[in-house]
């Protein structure tokens, strides 16, 4: 099988793997770095469970071609965390507004709502509601989802 | 003020962090040593007769490790009516049918091993619509039932009659009648996570099945059954739920790829995991039951309800899971929604080459609902009465004996019902067929558990140890509805501790005791009325530790005080204040004497007496640990269907605004107003996520949500066809918690899990009734019918 190696930015260190050139980026979150937040939730870039950021913007890891990632930097859920091991004000909101339910939409839903905040901190509804409309949610109607994301605008910390 | 310090307060979900940081392990994340993966090879026919499978390409492919077909395995009945088997070996009988599996190394290997199996079918006739599967001469389904037997017809040995009263009295008592036809369809849970298991043998042959099961215990026994039956007697079975990614149902039965799995597994020694795909999981698992009614309703002249005739008719597909049981629910709406005292229904379960069915949020409830409140407002509109003010009229009321010997306990729907009128400004609003337009729909459901088995008990243990931490091994599971916040909630109000003091362990069958299952929206109130007995026990035990070690603490303290310093006076203490366990309490992790709880020595920290008082010394060393089983005093379903078979009911009321585009049929909600008697809230904001949730299913139910079949077909097995609402369907929901507590639920509580879906399709389509005068009774209601039904009455009325 053909492989490719590449180096490339993760949760803020460096690192280079070789893998087959087949494999999206998702499959190597998970295989490689055992970094299981990002999910398939279908395998075809719909449902937005694999979200990560690639270069400032939220992406479906699970259609991101490996060979694509050299040289970017990629953060997944498991690098927002503060270094002190404190939680992102996304991951507090979303906890204490009860945006979490099954939680397997909630990693790629929060990257998504990084995304978005890192650029517009201060979005409305519908831009919010725009910033998440690649990630499907099949239990809170979205609506603590929103709230939440609301919440975390306001109540940030320095930069997300 | 509330008495209560915790429950009814809402609680961030910080237990489950996990979930936010990306640690917590679903089936999908779970490893095990040397673990295999499996995959199914489905059949390419609706009905076919094998004739042929050569499996020997796939067997030489590197990595594989084992190809399984109905041949080399035994051939043992499984499921609710035993009319299938693991692997199919002679006959398939729709599209899901399992024809062979694989573990290999990895998932593409075994994927690709299943393109080089070789099979040769030769295809029979098959039928697809359930009214042309009853007539005699269809292609029949099955040709033997489970004990061998020839079959004559597609009608499955499960007679649903239920009757009370007198139809044609109320008939003959009736100023006004309704007809209707209704018909809704099939739908997928469309949980986010897949669906999947690890199954894993020892070499003693004890099985460990990490499921995503609702009922760890049934399911349990159904494995056990079944290793007993290819011959594994006396084989162990502990049955471990990782953390689940939604169930809507999914996860009631235990399905035909976990037995898969259980054989490849024995068959490899080596742990195998099968994970379905998106396309799998739209093809291959039972989604929600359809159903087609004829209902006819009436009333008098002052609107009182004389008699509700309903017929069903349940395509089951070709097996039969829990969507053949929904009946058993639909009846709770057919007879018991408003008051009505002569009632008859009738529910025919029909095989047919489609997918077969299952159990989805609500079981049934959803389409008998849509029934019958489509039908009362058809009914409203014969008697020339308000919609709103026929439901007022035949409300339900507290005290009340049902005609299926339904014993309605606590009863808010009035005030749902003027709550959500008052709310979408009823009066002013109605009737204006503009476009825009108003309805309602109500809602009965169990909401004190479900006796679908001989037990409907749950059990629950409770530990505390020296630190004051509390350990709550509970089997109920949580699929994502919050159970292990509320329950620390309960447990923390219980015991007289912190909710962040309290951890859960979840659905295990080799650590927590015995539970019915996590279904019928039943776990808070089991799990709440089986903590607070346990958490007795427990409080019991750290007084009675408390009665015996609190003198010495506070003496110790005391001289420890006076060493310190020389001027401090000893004070005269009443010991008799903390003489009899009955004298003390906790509340908020401290013990005080009840008759004076600010006492200035006797009031202390849980953890001085714990640490004085566990396992310390020999002899009289103690553990603190609660047990409960509770099971509540109802009753199962007699021959004629009639019982209490839940503790307490919920009511509610869904009212919908929508506009209709006239020109493209689509359907917008510009409001929805969710008014549910949740008994108490034991958390606020994780009951409106329930009712958000579950309103937007609804939602997807009634205008955009089916499983497109063609000839047994799945034709949308993927999001892009299936349409599932996204964050930019705005729905403005605005759930309406109403509180009257409930004497027989914990701390007040009944179920919510599931109501806010039931009455959200009928609430719409009432509306657009309302809005365009047409009637569509055919979910779901997309804007294609939507038009259609537009140019049929253009058309009748020029």
């Amino acid at each position: 099988m053909e492989k490719v190696s590449v180096s490339f930015t993760l949760n803020g260190e460096p690192v280079t793997i070789e893998v087959p050139t087949t494999w999206n980026l998702l499959k190597v979150l998970r295989e490689c770095f055992e970094l299981n937040g990002a999910k398939e939730g279908c395998g075809v870039g719909e449902c937005g469970c694999c979200t990560v950021i690639v270069d400032g913007d939220a992406v479906n890891s699970c259609i991101y071609p490996i060979p694509e990632i050299e040289g970017r930097s990629v953060l997944s859920v498991e690098g927002i965390s503060g270094t002190d091991g404190g939680l992102h004000p996304l991951q507090k909101a979303f906890l204490e507004n009860n945006a979490v339910q099954c939680g397997f939409c909630t990693s790629g839903m929060i990257m998504s709502a990084k995304a978005l905040l890192d650029k517009n901190p201060e979005p409305t509804e519908d831009e919010i509601r725009t910033g998440i409309s690649g990630n499907f949610c099949r239990c809170t109607g979205y609506v603590q989802i929103v709230e939440a994301i609301e919440m975390a605008a306001k109540n940030k910390e320095g930069n997300f | 003020m509330s008495e209560y310090l915790y429950v009814g307060k809402s609680t961030p979900r910080t237990i489950e962090t996990d979930k936010v940081t990306g640690r917590a392990v679903y089936i999908s994340d779970l490893r095990r040593p040397g673990m295999l993966f499996g995959k199914i090879l489905y059949s390419r026919y609706a009905h076919a007769k094998i004739k042929g499978i050569d499996t020997s390409k796939a067997e030489k492919l590197q990595g594989v490790r084992a190809v399984l077909t109905g041949r080399d395995i035994p051939e043992v009945r499984v499921g609710f009516l035993k009319d299938q088997t693991v692997l199919k070996k002679d006959v398939v009988r729709q599209f899901r049918d399992e024809v062979a599996a694989v573990a290999a190394t990895s998932p593409e290997i075994a994927e690709e091993a299943l393109g080089l199996i070789e099979v040769e079918y030769e295809e029979l006739p098959a039928v697809f619509d359930p009214i042309e599967a009853m007539k005699e001469d269809a292609p029949l389904v099955h040709e033997i039932d489970a004990r061998g037997r020839p079959v004559r017809s597609n009608i499955l040995p499960l007679p649903w009659k239920f009757s009370a009263g007198d139809i044609e009295q109320g008939r003959k008592d009736s100023a006004y009648i309704a007809k209707d036809n209704v018909r809704t369809t099939w739908v997928n849970q469309c949980c986010m996570g897949t669906s999947g298991c690890v199954a894993e043998f020892d070499m003693n042959n004890n099985l460990t099945l990490y499921s995503q099961t609702n009922v760890p215990f049934l399911g349990k026994q159904r494995i056990v059954e079944y290793l007993r039956n290819i011959g594994l007697k006396g084989s162990r079975v502990r049955v471990v739920n990782p953390i689940v990614g939604g169930s809507f149902g999914t996860k009631l039965d235990t399905d035909i790829y976990e037995f898969i799995a259980v054989q490849l597994a024995l068959r490899t020694r080596k742990p195998v995991k099968i994970l379905f795909t998106r396309e799998e999981e739209f093809r291959a698992l039972p989604p929600r039951q359809p159903a087609i009614f004829e209902i006819e309703q009436g009333c008098d002249k002052e609107g009182k309800l004389t008699f509700r005739k309903v017929e069903a008719i349940l395509d089951n597909g070709a097996y039969t899971s829990w969507g053949a049981t929904t009946p058993s629910v639909m009846m709770m709406p057919i007879s018991s929604l408003y008051r009505v005292p002569n009632v008859s229904f009738n529910a025919t379960c029909v095989y047919t080459n489609n997918i077969y069915c299952q159990a989805m949020r609500g079981y049934g409830n959803p389409q008998a609902t849509f029934a019958v409140e489509t039908s009362m407002d058809s009914l409203a509109e014969e008697a020339g009465i308000d919609p709103a003010e026929l439901r007022l009229i035949n409300c339900n009321k507290p005290g009340e004996l049902t005609p299926m010997r339904l014993k309605i306990t606590t009863c808010p729907l009035d005030r749902c019902i003027k709550t959500v009128q008052e709310k979408i400004n009823w009066k002013e609003k109605r009737g204006k067929r503009n476009g825009r337009g108003i309805g309602m729909a109500s809602l009965i459901h169990v909401a004190g558990g479900a006796r679908v088995y001989k037990s409907d008990g749950h059990g629950i243990m409770v530990k505390v140890d020296q630190n004051g931490n509390v350990d709550v091994l509970e089997s109920g599971t949580d699929q994502g509805q919050g159970s292990p916040t509320v329950i620390s909630q309960m447990v923390a109000e219980a015991l007289g501790f912190r909710p962040e003091d309290v951890s859960i362990t979840l659905g295990d069958t080799a650590l927590c005791l015995w539970d019915a299952g996590t279904h019928a929206s039943r776990h808070t109130f089991m799990a709440g009325n089986a903590a607070i007995r346990a958490c007795d026990k427990a409080k019991k035990q750290i007084l009675e530790m408390a009665v015996e070690h609190m003198p010495e603490i506070v003496e110790y303290k005391l001289k420890r005080k006076e060493r310190k310093d020389p001027d401090f006076q000893m004070p005269d203490l009443d010991y008799s204040l903390i003489s009899e366990p009955d004298k003390l309490d906790i509340k908020d992790r401290y013990i005080f004497p009840k008759n004076q709880p600010e006492h200035p020595y006797f009031r202390m920290e849980v953890s001085e007496v714990l640490t004085r008082g566990l396992h310390v010394g020999t002899g009289e060393s103690k553990v603190v640990v609660g047990e409960a089983f509770y099971d509540p005093p109802t009753e199962m379903l007699d021959r004629e269907m009639k019982g209490n078979y839940s503790c307490t009911y919920a009511f509610g009321t869904t009212a919908v605004e929508v506009e209709v585009d006239r020109e493209t049929g689509e359907v917008k909600i510009l409001n929805l107003f969710a008014a549910h008697d949740v008994g108490r809230a034991m958390n606020p904001t994780l009951v409106k996520g329930q009712i958000y949730g579950a309103a937007y299913m609804g939602v997807g139910y009634g205008l955009t949500e089916q499983l497109q079949l063609r000839n047994g077909r799945v034709m949308n097995p993927n999001f892009r066809d299936y349409k599932m609402l996204t964050a930019k369907d705005v729905v403005p929901v605005v759930p309406l918690v109403i509180e009257e507590p409930d004497a027989d639920g914990p701390f007040g509580a009944k179920g919510i899990g599931e109501p806010g879906l039931v009455p959200t399709a009928p609430a719409i389509a009432n509306a657009i009734y309302d809005a365009i005068g047409v009637r569509i009774t055919d979910l779901p209601i997309t804007a294609e019918k939507v038009l259609v039904a537009l140019k049929k009455k253009a058309g009748e009325q020029s």
